[in-house]
């Protein structure tokens, strides 16, 4: 069930968009920002607010990387795997990710901690490899560095 | 050296607010915009810039406007729209002018809304840019707080409204006609053309995207001529270009410097060569979709034409360097399977081909290449290029796999012979 908070803030971005379903992806994203990920529930719920029916919703929230459709960690750790990155040393950390959270790209840890996803260039080719861990952007990283950073997120 | 872009930009990377960007000149060039020049006036002047799209497929940014109908018949709304999407791997640059100075971005944006008639503009930026985010909501807010957006902008009797729209991923919306449907709240797949965005882009009506930098010299365009900014480059398209390096080199960076400065130039001088132990096999000069460029195109000029006729393409003009002690076949799979997650999916060719490729690559890095490999890898090239696809994306990574199995023939063929990455 969508809650008051988030109907009004839904309702707030169709009004200042030109057309309802021109919200849809901050719509998606305020569901998101609540649950941690957009349910079927919430899929079904949302689109007739749009002027939407919830196949073609669904058919927005499943061709964007970052509207999650399964339930996610607390935390999201999105490691660049573009090409200055894989130069510079992803796959050492990828590898050590996945010793040390025990999980593959697409996993969550048992405990619900984190979440491991891949990210396509995110711009930071200068200080790479580079991840981002929920909204922070995280750079010049090396194994050693990444097992201090994992520890501020608990 | 001017470096009109990045000249405002404080060191430590904090954005300018809105009164240090005008104390600095900011807005001045939309006061003179608004206050002497009519609409063609300012695209004549664009026009006679010389100014070249910086996104990577650099068209004329005065013609490209030529287009859009103008007049009291003209359809409305007309739209324009800054493509804020970077994600072109290896591609910097427009993080750095966003974060570092967006009312640059959210002025040039209004003069380019001027120079067509345009009612409302959008920032489409990637969610991943939060930061850049922040600041350019900000920055519009100021700007409507001091009358540059909103109606009747400065007295002028134009009107504009501007609002930000932040994406959730996935390359292809970087592409402007999938960039419009993502905007309407569609699947960011790209259409077909004709009609051209300029006739019926945004819901039907004119629309024009322009990329954040190509934006973000048009206040300096305005405030100092045309003829000022053909000066500013060492070949015929005029201004500055934000370059970047990344790789193993010893100062990887960005750096704001005359269009047409020499490949060799960048990577000694700016970036400070390679690092020790390792020297320079090979760079992609414009982002992942840029073709492979070697040692012997080092005294290149890092400008459209010069890049074109030395067989690649100046892209996004931020180089990425291949190293002697990298793969090189293991970089290709690395920009194809960028590629072929990208893919949207609509066209057959880019969504079945490019994952076959990806395929064939992983094999020859996992040891597992068979003869015909090669052959297979080259007739592909051919079958996903230009013509054949719904959009530019598969072809553009084309361009790096096609330029790699001739300039890395023998290390593409050991893959095969060893049954190994010789690297690994």
């Amino acid at each position: 069930m969508l809650t008051e908070v988030e109907k009004t803030k839904i309702q707030h971005e169709i009004d200042q968009s030109e057309y309802p379903r021109a919200a849809c992806v901050e719509a998606l994203r305020i569901l998101q920002a609540h649950h941690g990920w957009v349910s079927d529930e919430d899929i079904r719920e949302l689109a007739p607010l749009l002027g939407m029916t919830p196949d073609e919703l669904d058919a927005v929230a499943t061709f964007y990387p970052f509207i999650f459709r399964r339930p996610v960690g607390r935390h999201v750790i999105l490691i660049c795997d573009s090409v200055s990155c894989w130069v510079m040393g992803y796959e050492s950390l990828l590898s050590r990710l996945n010793e040390r959270l025990g999980i593959s790209m697409g996993e969550t840890t048992p405990d619900g901690r984190f979440t491991l996803l891949p990210v396509s260039c995110i711009g930071a080719c200068d200080r790479a490899p580079a991840m981002m861990i929920d909204r922070d952007l995280h750079m010049d990283l090396d194994p050693e560095k990444l097992e201090r950073l994992l520890e501020q997120y608990t | 050296m001017e470096r009109p872009l990045t000249r405002d930009i404080r060191p430590d990377g904090e954005p300018l607010g809105i009164g240090e960007y005008e104390r600095a000149g900011g807005y001045g060039a939309l006061r003179k915009t608004l206050r002497e020049m009519t609409p063609s006036r300012v695209r004549d002047e664009v026009k006679a810039s010389n100014l070249r799209g910086r996104g990577g497929a650099g068209f004329p940014t005065g013609a490209k406007w030529d287009f859009v109908p103008m007049g009291d018949d003209a359809p409305r709304p007309k739209y324009i729209i800054a493509n804020s999407d970077e994600m072109e791997p290896g591609a910097f640059k427009d993080r750095l002018l966003m974060e570092g100075n967006p009312h640059q971005l959210i002025e040039g944006l209004i003069i380019g809304g001027y120079a067509i008639q345009a009612d409302r503009a959008y920032v489409f930026l990637r969610w991943e840019y939060n930061r850049c985010a922040e600041r350019i909501g900000r920055a519009i807010e100021e700007a409507y707080r001091q009358g540059y957006l909103g109606k009747n902008i400065l007295g002028s009797g134009y009107s504009l409204e501007m609002r930000l729209h932040v994406s959730a991923g996935r390359y292809i919306c970087g592409e402007e006609t999938a960039l419009l449907n993502a905007l309407e709240g569609k699947r960011g797949i790209p259409r077909s053309k004709p009609p051209f965005p300029q006739l019926s882009g945004l819901w039907g009506k004119p629309a024009i995207v322009n990329n954040t930098e190509t934006l973000s010299n048009l206040p300096h365009i305005i405030a100092n001529g045309a003829a000022w900014f053909r000066g500013l480059s060492r070949c015929a398209d005029g201004g500055t270009k934000i370059y970047g390096v990344s790789g193993r080199v010893m100062q990887p960076g960005s750096w704001e410097l005359p269009l047409g400065t020499p490949i060799r130039e960048i990577l000694e001088e700016h970036a400070g060569g390679m690092k020790e132990g390792f020297s320079l096999r090979a760079i992609i000069p414009g982002g992942a979709s840029t073709e492979f460029l070697l040692p012997e195109h080092l005294d290149v000029n890092m400008d459209y034409d010069s890049c074109q006729k030395a067989g690649s393409r100046l892209g996004t003009g931020t180089i990425i360097v291949l190293d002697d002690r990298t793969c090189p076949v293991g970089m290709v799979h690395n920009l194809i399977r960028f590629f072929a997650r990208e893919s949207c999916g609509w066209c057959t060719p880019c969504r079945e081909g490019l994952a076959w490729l990806e395929k064939i690559l992983r094999s020859l890095e996992e040891g597992d290449g068979q003869s015909g490999d090669m052959e297979i890898l080259a007739a592909n090239t051919l079958l996903l290029g230009p013509g054949h696809t719904f959009c530019a994306l598969a072809p553009g990574a084309m361009e790096p796999l096609q330029s790699a199995l001739g300039c890395f023939r023998e290390d593409f063929e050991r893959h095969v012979r060893e049954k190994k990455c010789p690297w690994r």
